[in-house]
């Protein structure tokens, strides 16, 4: 239930009192108070501006326990002095914020109030972060995530997370990181490590089988979380939207994704009946969105990509020549011999088999790929449809000898028994 | 305000002094180190002699052991240093990136730990 409200608190308390480990301690542990508390009395008006309040309260205080120069206790005199002050503004703000969807669209640029967010995520995001611990810092900081959820989510000893927490808050404080939004000058740089960051969220979510399943669903409702708040707080980025279009639209096909016994099923395989019709329409109409404020990118360009395959009723019905194009595109703006492998096995869906083959071959010496089981089975069924058996036995082979994840593994078993 | 130290890393040993490339490098320096002072940011900054010329002290035992050379065998030359004073990280980093080493070689943007002079310390 605090989760709701936890980025906003943390935000706020960390802005008052100007250091994010004491802020997000202090959150904890008004949100523990609240457990004992709002049960017997009842939920304050405004919970969001009762956690923030009494967070900031034993934040400052543990700031004074700490600090033993009587300087510093001057200091924190004219700190709690300046957030009583902004006590009013934090709390109409958090109002604002939560009732506010309609405020941020209605501003161009920064919704109002929301800055403390926005800069706690940027803070969180920063590329003097190691990027794991970018990834560890956001989901404890902005979702709320505790130590162990993050820890399972990522598959690493509850104490290696915590350790990663620790030096990374530790980094922010004693190098002189700041707690405030980026320039435009610095945006698209830093909004793009921020995207990544949420990216990363989802697909560590979504590619995962086997154990912790559970968590890891969670952590792709995570990840639609921070793009949809992004979304609202930033609607002028066309490349938020586009993020957040590729993850409704890869979301979409969750459920269809298993196999009633529970194994992964491949992309041209599923029962497209099982994919959530609310969430396709909702993404295919933010790729439109996105892509009409003319700016592209590779968020947008891949989303586009998605939505080729959820506007398609049937496999077989799928624009290639359309997902081809967008491959180029993509391409365009960040090149990568992943992204050239699937353009070519979009040109052989589209022109035939040895259009795509000649395509692939370009990239297939590339080291990136050498491990990449997916370019091998690409490679086998070009050159099993062009009739040049060994050639595709081969590929087969090179496939399997990658130890490929369990779809594929099971996909390529089959192909192999049906020659 | 946060003083930060910038480590100058170079791929390579610094020309010699009279070169066109070491008048060429000592201009740019100069222009960085510049826009650095006239910004109120700056607070000290040099080249440093080569490692050949540098000399290690250990204190043992009470016993100083003195040895020729530098603390650490590294690949990188370590040829200088910039002191300046900002607001955050990311001033610093701006400066750091206008360093010319940092289009050859690296920087390495340290922290200084504020200490205070004794006689700033309350007794007691």
């Amino acid at each position: 239930m605090f989760r709701a409200h936890w980025w906003a608190a943390v935000a706020a308390v960390t802005r008052q009192v100007g250091d994010l480990e004491v802020a997000e301690d202090a959150v904890q542990d008004a949100c523990a108070a609240a457990l004992a508390q709002w049960p017997a009395e009842g939920l304050p008006a405004s919970p969001r501006g009762w956690l923030i309040g009494t967070a900031r309260h034993k934040a400052l205080d543990r700031l004074r326990r700490d600090r033993r120069r009587a300087d510093k206790e001057a200091e924190a005199m004219r700190e709690e002095a300046e957030a009583m002050r902004e006590e009013a503004g934090a709390m109409g703000g958090a109002a604002g914020a939560m009732g506010g969807a309609a405020a941020a669209r209605a501003a161009s640029g920064w919704a109002a109030g929301t800055d403390d967010e926005l800069a706690l995520i940027f803070t969180c995001c920063h590329p003097a972060l190691d990027p794991a611990a970018r990834v560890a810092l956001t989901l404890r900081s902005v979702c709320g995530l505790s130590t162990a959820e993050i820890a399972a989510g990522f598959c690493v000893p509850e104490a290696t997370m915590a350790q990663r927490l620790v030096r990374a808050k530790r980094k922010i404080r004693q190098a002189g990181i700041a707690f405030r939004v980026p320039g435009p000058g610095d945006l698209p740089a830093r909004l793009g490590a921020v995207l990544r960051v949420v990216y990363l969220v989802f697909t560590e979510g979504h590619l995962a089988t086997g154990g912790g399943a559970l968590i890891r669903g969670d952590l792709c409702d995570q990840a639609i979380r921070l793009a949809r708040a992004l979304a609202a707080l930033l609607p002028g980025e066309p490349e938020v939207l586009g993020l957040l279009a590729l993850l409704l639209l890869t979301d979409a096909r969750r459920e269809a994704r298993l196999s009633p016994a529970g194994d992964p099923v491949l992309l041209a395989e599923q029962d497209r009946s099982r994919w959530d019709a609310a969430l396709v329409a909702e993404g295919e109409a933010l790729v439109e969105r996105a892509l009409r404020g003319n700016r592209p990118g590779p968020y947008q360009i891949q989303a586009a990509i998605a939505a080729c395959h959820s506007g398609a009723a049937t496999a077989a019905d799928t624009d290639w020549r359309e997902i081809a194009l967008l491959y180029g595109e993509l391409i365009a703006c960040e090149p990568s011999p992943m992204a050239e492998a699937n353009r070519a096995v979009a040109v052989a869906m589209s022109e035939g088999p040895a259009a795509g083959l000649v395509i692939l071959d370009t990239v297939a010496g590339d080291a990136r790929l050498a491990r990449w089981p997916q370019l091998h089975i690409a490679r086998a069924e070009l050159l099993r449809r062009l009739g040049r058996r060994a050639e595709a036995v081969a590929a087969y082979r090179a496939a399997i000898a990658l130890d490929p994840p369990a779809p594929e593994r099971a996909y390529l078993a089959r192909r192999m028994r049906e020659w | 305000m946060v003083k930060y130290m910038f480590l100058l890393y170079a791929d390579k040993p610094l020309p010699e002094p009279g070169t066109d490339e070491a008048r060429q490098l000592f201009q740019a320096w100069n222009a960085a180190t510049s826009e650095m002072a006239e910004a109120g940011v700056l607070i000290d900054c040099g080249p440093l002699q080569p490692q050949a010329v540098s000399t290690t002290v250990r204190v043992r035992d009470g016993e100083a052991l003195i040895t020729d050379g530098p603390a650490a065998e590294i690949k990188e030359v370590f040829g200088g240093f910039t002191l300046v004073d900002c607001a955050d990280l990311d001033e610093a980093l701006k400066w750091a990136a206008r360093v010319p080493t940092a289009s050859e070689g690296k920087v390495e943007v340290r922290p200084v730990i504020q200490v205070r002079a004794p006689a700033e310390r309350p007794a007691g």
